[in-house]
């Protein structure tokens, strides 16, 4: 098992190196930081020096991957590569364009992302099995028929109309819960409600059908009609043995986007004013802020091969059929 | 010459789609294992009536992809110049709904502006009122007693013509069929309303009566007024999301005939060589998957926009532009959604590989370019198409997204997303503008809708999985 998993870490490094070096290209590579200082002062009517001093104060002006001039081992470190691409595997992500540290920022709007994220995942994924497993229950009648079209019809909604038509009615209209906002503490707690029965309606019409087909094969299988030849009850079957083998594929699949959760989610953060990392990533792309883009992917891939990795250590514990190799 | 047509990228890109699915409809015409799935769509009512209203959205699509720059009119003896503005077949069509502009917003079949403004009236005076729309009702003399007549006339027409067209529908189709059945047109007919033919008929005429009516009344109201309203400067909102139709097609469909090639080729590759190509191939799409696809697609379409602004003599006209941005979006699409078709071709071809008939071709000596076009291709024809149809509806609704966010299509462009987007700060007046949100809102559910369920049709009858159940 130990064996196993390092090789795993060891697989994710050249994983996180592709990743910086791919990054390293799109930011650098493809366009100078000449061009990146151009676009921030305006196109039009830039002199020389106003470039080389936005770039001599954002620290583009060292060379790409090696600085002939520099003494030493300067040669390697003082360059674009090193300094901005390099650090990164350090957590060292610089400052954003209006001066403040990369990371203390992502540490401190973490908080806020989980805040949302964690509700939502954890209800969602409950209130969707439910739903999933009612329709298992009436399968092959009108109630699981139109609980499918209901399904589909939730999904064929693009869920910015879902959060626009729940802060107009229940927030506007109702005045039941302010638009938008954070607070911490208990105080906090009317803020989050609304964006967490938002995201879970948007999220209800693709997971429920997911998973009624997941419950459905699962029902197809021989130990169901074992079960049922023993003269279990329908419901006993469905709970007792349906939902635990169906919880296998559901949970597993789960675990990946666990970690992700630390990302929020960039429409529902910025429409309800969240100030989570989602929200952050949007006003970074929206003000053109590359130095925090190029953190948030970073780190956003990090998260993502941490979740292969425990997808792959859950199924080894969920099913033990499955080896090792 | 009156025109000078143009030929935007993704125009090339569509007719180029156009033409390979009319070959591939030729092809599985002519093969009857290929057939036999199909006929299995055909058959599915829901399927089909979903299929009826995503072809109205694809002959939009097309005719706004026909595009043109019109002549400008020019003294007698002058070369011929033609006018930056790109216009297409659509808008040839809709020359109303084009040209037609209010001063600003209006509800939807108004007659008088949505904001009040100083009036001067015959004898001088001023009043503050909301005044008459230039446009929108014009021919009525007395809006508030004639207004409501008026529309239930030109409601009633609409449904009046659309049964009229459907009737002669009815009666043509059961003319077609009664040829290949026994028992002349009555016996069709009759046939035909009872729903007894293996093609669901009924349904789709069903659904085309509706389309009919629907566009029919839509087509008297607008002839008169504006069935949408107008937007903050005045632009007919149906004329937008009409317009809009094709950007959301061209996302759809375009990136995914970009991503195919590289699916198809590295996820064969990956799987009928294995060893280091397939590790390198796997490594690929780790590396790409595990950037998450957002944060991909903005990193990528910030570079594009400095490039664009770096290079701004690249475009003649602003059509061209925001085309190619379109285009660039497919493209960064299709490199981020490209990595789940490939893993599932790797597999598929993985098994497939150590089927007896492949070994039996590997004994005779055939190359392995035959072994992969001949006998792995074909049986992986189904993957790629569920693959096709499953993901259209979710890129259509992925734009929204992504133009809200600033890294979608141009906001010059016409969208359903930069509708939207404009709809946020449209709710938040008083009193609400919801009538361009709810425009939005009824196209892109139509649309996604429709294509919902026709992929479910089409998963049911390639995917040898579900049928079992």
């Amino acid at each position: 098992m130990i064996a196993y998993l390092l090789r795993r870490i060891l697989y994710a490094i050249p994983i996180l190196i592709g990743v910086n070096l791919l990054t390293f290209a799109l930011f650098f590579v493809v366009n100078t930081p000449d061009d990146m200082a151009r676009m921030h002062l305006g196109m039009k009517r830039v002199t020389p020096q106003a470039i080389s001093n936005w770039k001599a104060e954002h620290g583009y002006d060292a060379p790409l991957f090696y600085d002939a001039s520099a003494p030493g081992i300067n040669k390697i470190t003082h360059t674009i590569f090193f300094e901005k691409s390099a650090r990164m595997f350090v957590l060292d992500f610089g400052t954003s364009d209006d001066g403040r540290d990369i990371w203390h920022e992502i540490k401190t709007r973490a908080g806020p992302s989980l805040a949302i994220a964690v509700p939502v995942f954890i209800i969602g994924l409950l209130v969707n099995i439910t739903f999933a497993l009612l329709m298992v229950f009436f399968r092959a009648t009108y109630l699981d028929f139109w609980g499918v079209v209901l399904c589909v019809v939730l999904m064929s909604i693009s869920g910015l109309f879902y959060i626009i038509a729940g802060q107009y009615l229940i927030a506007k209209l109702w005045h039941l819960v302010p638009i938008s906002g954070f607070n911490g503490g208990i105080d906090g707690l009317r803020f989050i409600l609304l964006p967490v029965v938002v995201s879970i309606v948007a999220g209800i019409g693709g997971g429920a059908r997911w998973y009624r087909t997941i419950f459905l094969e699962e029902i197809g299988k021989d130990y169901v009609r074992t079960a049922r030849a023993k003269g279990l009850s329908e419901w006993r079957v469905l709970f007792r043995h349906v939902l635990q083998n169906g919880m296998i594929p559901i949970l597993t699949g789960a675990v990946v986007v666990l970690p992700l959760l630390f990302m929020g989610s960039l429409i529902t953060e910025s429409f309800f004013g969240i100030p989570g990392l989602g929200s952050y990533t949007i006003d970074a792309i929206q003000s053109q802020d590359f130095a925090i883009v190029r953190a948030m992917v970073f780190i956003g891939s990090a998260l993502y091969i941490i979740g292969l990795l425990l997808t792959d250590i859950s199924y080894t514990l969920a099913d033990p059929r499955v080896r090792l190799q | 010459m009156m025109f000078k047509l143009v030929m935007l990228k993704t125009d090339a890109l569509i007719f180029l789609l156009l033409a390979a699915v009319g070959i591939f409809t030729w092809y599985v015409r002519r093969h009857d294992y290929l057939r036999a799935p199909w006929r299995r769509v055909l058959t599915n009512p829901t399927g089909m009536a979903a299929a009826v209203v995503l072809a109205v959205f694809v002959v939009i699509g097309l005719l706004d992809s026909l595009h043109y720059r019109p002549a400008l009119a020019m003294k007698a003896g002058q070369p011929v110049q033609y006018g930056v503005e790109v216009l297409s077949a659509l808008d040839a069509m809709l020359p109303k709904l084009r040209t037609h502009k209010e001063k600003t917003y209006s509800a939807p079949l108004a007659t008088h502006l949505y904001a009040k403004e100083t009036i001067v009236l015959a004898n001088g005076s001023t009043v503050r009122d909301y005044p008459r729309l230039k446009y929108g009702g014009a021919q009525l003399a007395d809006p508030h007693t004639q207004w409501m007549r008026d529309i239930v006339q030109r409601i009633a027409w609409g449904v009046i013509e659309g049964l009229t067209l459907t009737a002669l529908l009815v009666l043509l189709l059961a003319a077609l069929l009664a040829r290949r059945q026994p028992g002349g047109l009555v016996a069709a007919l009759v046939r035909l309303l009872r729903g007894g033919n293996a093609i669901p008929w009924r349904t789709l005429l069903i659904t085309c009566a509706i389309l009919l009516m629907l566009g029919l009344v839509i087509v008297q109201l607008a002839a008169a007024y504006h069935v949408f309203g107008t937007d903050k400067v005045g632009q007919d909102v149906l004329y937008i999301s009409l317009k809009s139709i094709r950007t959301g097609l061209v996302i759809g469909t375009l990136t995914t005939l970009v991503m195919l090639p590289f699916a198809l080729l590295l996820g064969i590759v990956a799987g009928y060589f294995r060893g280091w190509v397939d590790d390198l191939i796997q490594y690929l799409y780790t590396t790409l998957n595990s950037i998450p696809g957002v944060l991909l697609i903005a990193a990528s379409v910030l570079i594009m926009q400095v490039y664009i602004e770096a290079h701004p003599d690249v475009f003649d006209t602003s059509a061209a532009r925001s085309d190619i941005r379109l285009l660039f979006l497919c493209l960064i699409l299709g490199v981020t959604s490209w990595t789940g078709l490939c893993r599932l071709l790797r597999g598929e071809t993985l098994k497939l590989r150590e089927q007896e008939y492949i070994q039996a071709a590997t004994a005779f000596g055939v190359s392995h370019w035959r072994i992969i076009t001949r006998h792995i291709l074909p049986n992986l024809q189904h993957l790629v198409l569920i693959t096709v149809v499953m993901d259209f509806s979710g890129l259509v609704l992925a734009e929204a997204v992504l133009t809200y966010v600033g890294v979608g299509v141009d906001p010059a462009m016409y969208s359903w997303g930069n509708m939207i987007n404009s709809a946020r700060l449209e709710m938040a007046r008083e009193p609400v503008v919801w009538w361009q949100l709810s425009a939005a809102f009824v196209f892109m559910f139509a649309l996604v809708l429709a294509a919902n369920l026709f992929a479910d049709s089409v998963r049911d009858a390639f995917d040898p999985r579900g049928r079992v159940q």
